[in-house]
Formats: structure tokens, C-alpha cells, sequence
């Protein structure tokens, strides 16, 4: 498998840590080679391309000219909004002209297009479900109902993104199966979740983030599965606030995709990081649990019957 | 219904500096309303993101820089997905932004506070520092109840760090900022 080069992106740091955590662990275990992008810095995220595109390509590139040295197969990121800037500025580049006056903000200059993919790519292409559900045989995550939200720009706009499908992606979907987890079929996966206005504007993701959660709670979700750390932050961390708007309780745990592959990989708890989640995952978990034991006891019985009815007829 | 006499108040000079800056084409747009049909944050727009094309096609200078909807795309690329004529209307509303940013417009304040504050803090330390940007944010808004009941939620999983996460090259990235400047004077 080849190296890449790994941008964590500074949510990692901080509101993330358990998404970072829990990536480093998966990579590791499923042989992806990750060398860091050295003294990596900020990309802009939504703020710099509300400013000025010059701008936030520039700041998303400077970690591009650093990857350069690292001679590395593709760039990667876990973080949906840091790979944008990252592949929008490497989109825009390909014009001369622009990849020229982003030059002119930058110390070291871009040289070369160096391919920018989502850690879930990776995973999902590079490793891909097959070879994760043959080291799985077992189903580890059987009965575990998820609601898989992939957020609105890991595959939007497909001209850019080049990843998966842009309405209905399966990326994750079919990681999630491949654990033997039961992946419902999730209409708002590509669904606004009220992005970075939780700040400025709680008012917005409360309902935004109230509408995913009620869908995935219909369908009858153990747990909402994400990819991003602004939709996971809203969905978790201000769940009680979407409740509120949406005057009803909800109570999903909402888990990031790399932990319950984690989890079925047996990564250390340390690194999972559930204690890290808002909404206590446990919910989800004894629900699974609960299922799983009732999937023994019947076939236990229906063993038991046939023993005796083959004790009968003998 | 409101009517905008088009004749007297077009401006066309504003109608080619978008289509400049977006590298689109407005007059592409036919109002099939794909993209309002999607966008989720209709509920708090000010002007649907169809009219938005629709009075920038109608050179409605004044009318689209003053408007909350600019300020409250969250660029989640539904309209820019979904557009028959693959009109990257995102990017417009981006571009209307840039232009109402630089003619002194703000309908959304704090929004425009919260995004200048994170990236103060991207200039300053190289990456963004999540704590010092939400007390700076506070400290400028005078929001102190904002999202108070997050705090014993969040501040026991001990994600969040009281100090920034400086990076070596730090001037290199205030310089990006500082060119950029200077680059638009």
C-alpha cells in the first residue's frame, strides 16, 4: 500500500480528537501508511472562501507545497471541509494564471498537482469493504442499526470532489455493512446539517440538525454514523439544542465512521475515544448487544429443538 | 408581487464584475428554481437563492449586497450540484459576499464577526486556536450566554485547549494574509 501525505486539519487538535485518534488507529491496522505534512497549517476552512478564493487557496496550499517533499502518493484528509479547500484549490490551480498569483502569497510555490483524496476514499477504494469484511468474518457490529450521514461537500460538487456518488454516496455504507452492521437507507445523506453557524447562528444548525436527527430516528437508527467534524459536533454536541427547537427529545448517539470500524478492529479504547462523544454511546451499543443476545437465544433454541428431534426420531 | 423596474435601475457594470469574479455566466439562468428547491436554508433567507439569480441577471446592485441570504449560504453546493445549466451558483453567492464585504455591507453581523475572528486566529497562530476564537468571539458579540449550556457538556471530555497549537511557521502564514493585503490595495 502506498504513503500518503496526512493532513489532520486543527479540529483534530481540538473538538475532533477522538475522529483523529480513531483514524490514526484504523489506518494503522488496515496497513495505510500516513506521514505527517510537517508544520501543517490552517486551510481557511469556510471563512477564507467567504473573504476571497485567492486567499484561501493560498492557505490551502502552502500545505500543498509542503506535502511535495513527502513524494507521497495523494494528499489525504479526514475533514470534509479542509479536503474542499484543498481539492478546490488544486482544481482552480490547474489554470496557470491563478496558480501564479497564488504563488506570489506563498514563501514556498506549488510545483506540481499532487491528487487530494478523504481519508473515507482511501478506505473505501484503496483498502475497500471487501478486504475489511474478510478480516471481520465474525460481524462484530451485527445489529447495530446506523443512519450513515455523509454531510453536504464531501461529494458535492462532483467536478471537484470526484468521489462516490453525489446524491446517494455508498462510501460508507458499504464499510458499515462490511462490519455486519444493519446501514439503513438514510435519506438525507447529503443533507446541510447548518454547517458553521452554530455559533453565530444556533437558531440554524438547531433546525437543520433537528431534521437529520428526526429522519434517522423514523427510520429507527441505533446511531447516526458521520465523516465530518463540524456535522458530528452539530449532531452530538448540540443535540440537546436541536431538541429544544424541534420540542421533542432526541437521543442518538452519533459516532464517527473510523470509531466503529475501530471498535470492530478491537482498537484500544484510548483511541476509539467513545468517551469523548456527548450523547453516551452506550445507547447504541446495548441496543446492539440487546439484539445480538436475541439472535443467540434463538438459535440456541431452535439447536435445542432440533436436538430433540433428532433424539425423538432416533 | 414586488416589480423592479429593470430599465431604470440595472446596473450593468455590477452584472459583468459578477460573471468576471464567479467565471459564470448569470445570464445562463432560466428560474426552473432547482436550486431553491434544495437549498436548505430558505427558512432564513431574505430573498430565495433563484431571485438572488434573478436580480443579478436584473443588475440589482444595491438590492443583493444589502441582503441577509449573502451572509447565510453556508456553501453546502446543493444549487451548484443540482443546476441544469451548471451554473456554480455557490460560488456566485460567495462572490456577492466578497463584493458586499469590500462596499462596507454587513445584514448579518455576527456571522461576518464569527468568520473574521477565525481567521484572525489562523493569522495569528498558523492554525485555528477553537477556545481563544470563541472568547475573542464572545468578548466582540457580547453574546456571553451564547451556547452557555454546551460548556459542561463539552469541557469535561478535555478536547478543548487553553492554549493554541502554535506551528513553526506562523510568520509564513501571516504573511500569506499580509501579501493578500497588499496584493488588493
Amino acid at each position: 500500500m502506498s504513503t500518503y501525505a496526512y493532513y489532520p486539519g486543527c479540529s483534530g487538535l481540538g473538538t475532533s480528537q477522538e475522529y483523529e485518534s480513531s483514524t490514526r488507529a484504523v489506518c494503522r491496522a488496515l496497513g495505510v501508511k500516513l506521514v505527517d505534512i510537517p508544520d501543517w497549517s490552517c486551510c481557511g476552512s469556510t471563512p477564507a472562501h467567504t473573504v476571497d478564493h485567492l486567499l484561501s487557496s493560498a492557505l490551502a496550499a502552502r500545505n500543498l507545497a509542503l506535502a511535495e517533499d513527502l513524494d507521497a502518493a495523494a494528499v489525504i484528509t479526514p475533514c470534509p471541509s479542509c479536503l474542499t479547500n484543498l481539492k478546490v484549490a488544486v482544481h482552480r490551480m490547474s489554470d496557470r494564471e491563478f496558480r501564479m498569483q497564488v504563488n506570489k502569497l506563498l514563501d514556498k510555490p506549488v510545483d506540481r498537482s499532487t491528487p487530494v483524496k478523504s481519508v473515507l476514499q482511501v478506505l473505501a477504494e484503496d483498502v475497500g469493504p471487501e478486504t475489511v469484511a474478510e478480516m471481520l468474518p465474525h460481524k462484530p457490529l451485527a445489529g447495530l442499526k446506523v443512519a450513515p450521514y455523509y454531510g453536504c461537500i464531501m461529494n458535492r460538487p462532483p467536478e471537484v470532489m470526484q468521489f462516490d456518488d453525489h446524491e446517494n454516496p455508498m462510501a460508507m455504507d458499504n464499510l458499515m455493512a462490511a462490519l455486519g452492521a444493519e446501514v439503513l437507507p438514510f435519506p438525507l445523506k447529503v443533507e446541510c446539517c447548518g454547517a458553521s453557524y452554530g455559533v453565530a447562528r444556533k437558531d440554524i444548525v438547531a433546525k437543520l440538525s433537528g431534521k437529520l436527527l428526526q429522519a434517522a430516528e423514523d427510520l429507527g437508527a441505533h446511531a447516526v454514523v458521520t465523516a465530518c467534524p463540524l456535522c458530528q459536533m452539530n449532531l452530538d454536541l448540540r443535540q440537546g439544542q436541536a431538541s429544544s427547537a424541534a420540542g421533542h427529545k432526541f437521543q442518538l448517539p452519533v459516532f464517527y465512521y473510523t470509531q466503529l470500524i475501530g471498535l470492530a478492529l478491537g482498537v484500544p479504547q484510548s483511541e476509539l475515544g467513545l468517551s469523548k462523544l456527548c450523547v453516551n454511546p452506550r445507547l447504541a451499543l446495548d441496543a446492539m448487544h440487546a439484539v445480538q443476545a436475541e439472535k443467540r437465544e434463538q438459535e440456541a433454541k431452535k439447536e435445542a429443538a432440533k436436538q430433540i428431534h433428532k433424539a425423538k426420531a432416533a | 408581487m414586488e416589480v423592479v423596474d429593470i430599465h431604470a435601475s440595472c446596473d450593468h457594470e455590477f452584472i459583468a464584475k459578477v460573471e468576471e469574479e464567479s467565471e459564470q455566466k448569470v445570464r445562463l439562468c432560466y428560474q426552473c428554481g432547482n436550486c431553491t428547491a434544495g437549498c436548505p436554508y430558505t427558512f432564513v433567507y431574505d430573498i430565495p437563492v433563484s431571485q438572488v439569480m434573478r436580480l443579478v441577471q436584473a443588475g440589482q446592485k444595491e438590492r443583493l449586497l444589502s441582503c441577509k441570504s449573502i451572509w447565510l449560504c453556508a456553501t453546502c453546493e446543493s444549487c451548484t450540484t443540482r443546476c441544469p445549466n451548471e451554473i456554480d451558483v455557490a460560488r456566485i453567492m460567495d462572490v456577492l459576499r466578497h463584493m458586499a464585504r469590500r462596499e462596507g455591507y454587513v445584514a448579518e453581523k455576527n456571522v461576518k464577526k464569527f468568520w473574521d475572528t477565525f481567521l484572525d486566529s489562523v493569522e495569528k497562530h498558523g492554525r485555528v486556536f477553537e477556545m481563544g476564537l470563541l472568547a475573542t468571539y464572545v468578548a466582540k458579540t457580547g453574546r456571553f450566554w451564547t451556547d452557555m449550556e454546551l460548556g459542561p457538556k463539552i469541557l469535561p471530555k478535555g478536547k478543548l485547549s487553553f492554549k493554541p497549537h502554535e506551528i513553526q511557521g506562523k510568520d509564513k502564514v501571516a504573511e500569506i494574509f499580509k501579501r493578500f493585503r497588499e496584493m488588493q490595495q
